[in-house]
């Protein structure tokens, strides 16, 4: 292979992983724009998404096939199931402590996370579960570069969902409630808005989000695990930071950017595939270091 | 009234030392196994409550300080050959150094940064731990020899009891010591208001740095302790999961209250081993515990008054 085939094989690679960051990112800067929650069970509700298009897709692929029209319904399904999830999350566990110190509800997400993958484990058994799907292996040959139809397929839904999503954001008028109540809960509450649903709603998208993410990557990588959302969840915080958190595009553009670099990052001399994450997670840390604010982030004046 | 319950709480407290001290003269090597295992919490969720309790700051990656101090000792008593107790000033020096890198720069984050940081950074040194040759990679460094006590080989589980005891013992002083101190009162002042505690003239990123380190010590020496005893080592002893069970142990308990710490990490250690049967739904039952507690009783299972 030349190293122009490399590069645009790893040009692909880059693109399908970022756009899983992408999705999951979507769920984090959502949530945080409007109410400064870093909500640690995100990437555990991806994990949970996984498992849920897994039960549906097995219930469904009787009727509708292995393929993508069993694939398409399934998804659909669990994406409406773990958003409701995601609510029923947001009502019992952060809705109580929207007025508690940082540090407790930082805490009580963390837990919620700890409960969803514990108790996946425990009804998995800690195993990798396959997906019941059957594409083949088909693709479109560029040269030495090949990629498989699932792959494009992949690639166009979640640019699909995420052209829904900005449609939903800026069009609508919940969208617009939303960016309202990340500026100024208060005078949103005086306008009229009702708070307490367009968050539940808020919730309800990341979610719905996330495990279109967590269905896709089971239909992608074949199998999933109970252990697949923490480091997703790692991974997509840091594609939210990078594109600046709070920051919609950011996210989608932070997804993409973390994507291609880890990519591009294991045909480095120095960086081999196991250091793959260490790359990652340093680019966390350099990048909170010296731009907290990310790509597309507004600076942010704490008041006292 | 109140003076008598204190001579009260002392005389539990000096029965409850006794009890522990002649422990080892009743009990199997089980229970003593178990024992050392809590005292080696205590231990580390008092470390860790330096840094979450007294001074508030979320650390997801507490075990990457115990991975240093582990690894630390275990490096150099294989490979250089050094005697045990002498390893014990470089697993501090490099637990400390470890809280300098991860503390320095990340301390003027905002607090759900850092805990996200920590818990990239944890996993960063379990990450390198795993990929490096001289940490033996994945499958560890094994072969760790027994340290020598005054002549006698540390081999047992008694001798293990006491050790953990007694660093516990000192672990709990030294926390008792830190909490009224200057350096303890200033690193809650910073917990409940940074900005009055700056404008009190409490340089804030010293004192929370300080926290990073002593916390890390605490942690270093646990480490190089836990090395020799297991007398085996690896990268996933210290996975994202060990430093949740710590923070749970200093979050059961009672943040920032020493007595409700020690009952957490009791709690940690001796749940699993009662309630045998939850078997994998230990960590379940944590998690759901940890809710409950969050949402109904955030102080703590032990607050620091009662009433």
């Amino acid at each position: 292979m030349s190293t122009l085939d490399i590069f645009l094989q790893q040009l692909a690679n880059g693109l399908i992983l970022g756009s899983f960051y992408s999705m999951v990112a979507l769920g984090y800067t959502m949530v945080y724009g409007i109410i400064k929650l870093l909500n640690f069970a995100h990437g555990d509700i991806y994990m949970v998404g996984g498992f849920v298009g897994l039960i549906t897709l097995s219930l469904l692929s009787p009727f509708l096939g292995a393929g993508w029209a069993g694939i398409l319904v399934a998804m659909i399904i669990s994406m409406i199931l773990v958003g409701l999830l995601g609510v029923l999350i947001q009502r019992i566990a952060y809705v109580p402590m929207l007025s508690a110190p940082r540090l407790s509800i930082l805490i009580t997400a963390l837990a919620v996370s700890m409960v969803l993958y514990n108790f996946v484990m425990s009804m998995t058994s800690g195993e990798y579960k396959a997906f019941p799907v059957d594409l083949g292996y088909d693709g479109l040959e560029f040269g030495n570069v090949f990629i498989t139809y699932t792959q494009i397929i992949l690639v166009s839904s979640t640019a699909t969902l995420m052209l829904i999503l900005h449609f939903f954001i800026s069009k609508t008028m919940y969208g617009k409630a939303m960016r309202a109540i990340a500026i100024d809960q208060d005078a949103c509450r005086l306008m009229g808005i009702n708070v307490k649903t367009i968050i539940a709603m808020t919730f309800f998208v990341g979610s719905a989000l996330a495990c279109a993410a967590g269905v896709m990557a089971g239909v992608y990588y074949g199998s999933i695990h109970f252990f697949m959302g923490f480091l997703i969840g790692l991974k997509a915080f840091t594609a939210a930071v990078i594109g600046g958190i709070g920051s919609i595009p950011g996210a989608v553009l932070g997804g993409l950017i973390l994507g291609l670099l880890e990519s591009f990052g294991t045909q480095l001399p120095f960086i081999g595939s196991e250091w793959k994450d260490v790359f990652a997670f340093g680019i966390l840390i350099i990048l909170l270091l010296f731009k907290p604010t990310g790509l597309l982030g507004k600076t942010e004046i704490e008041r006292m | 009234m109140l003076a008598k319950n204190k001579i009260k709480l002392n005389n539990i407290y000096a029965l409850l030392v006794v009890v522990v001290l002649a422990m080892p003269l009743v009990a199997n090597n089980y229970v003593l196994n178990t024992f050392s295992d809590v005292w080696f919490y205590v231990i580390v969720c008092l470390g860790l409550n330096i840094v979450v309790g007294y001074a508030g700051l979320l650390d997801l990656g507490y075990a990457a300080f115990f991975a240093v101090g582990a690894y630390t000792t275990a490096i150099l008593t294989t490979t250089f050959g050094m005697n045990f107790w002498l390893t014990i000033p470089f697993a501090m020096l490099f637990a400390a150094l470890s809280g300098v890198i991860i503390g320095g720069p990340t301390l003027r984050l905002r607090s759900d940064y850092l805990a996200i940081v920590t818990l990239g950074f944890g996993e960063i040194v379990r990450l390198t731990a795993r990929n490096l040759d001289i940490t033996g990679g994945s499958s560890g460094i094994y072969g760790i020899e027994r340290p020598f006590f005054f002549g006698i080989e540390m081999n047992g589980n008694i001798h293990f009891y006491y050790a953990f005891l007694l660093l516990a013992f000192l672990a709990i002083f030294v926390s008792y010591r830190l909490q009224y101190s200057r350096l303890g009162r200033a690193w809650q002042y910073v917990r409940e208001d940074e900005d009055a505690a700056e404008a009190m003239g409490i340089n804030r990123v010293r004192v929370k740095l300080s926290a990073y380190v002593i916390g890390a010590v605490f942690g270093g020496v646990a480490g190089s302790f836990f090395a020799v005893k297991m007398t085996a080592i690896s990268p996933e002893t210290f996975m994202f999961t060990q430093s949740i069970l710590i923070l749970l142990g200093v979050v059961i308990g009672g943040m920032g209250k020493i007595p409700g710490v020690v009952c957490g990490a009791f709690i940690l250690v001796l749940f699993p081993e009662i309630f045998r049967f939850v078997g994998d739904m230990r960590l379940l039952a944590f998690a759901v515990i940890m809710l409950i507690i969050m949402l109904k009783r955030p102080q703590g299972l032990w607050p620091s008054r009662l009433g």
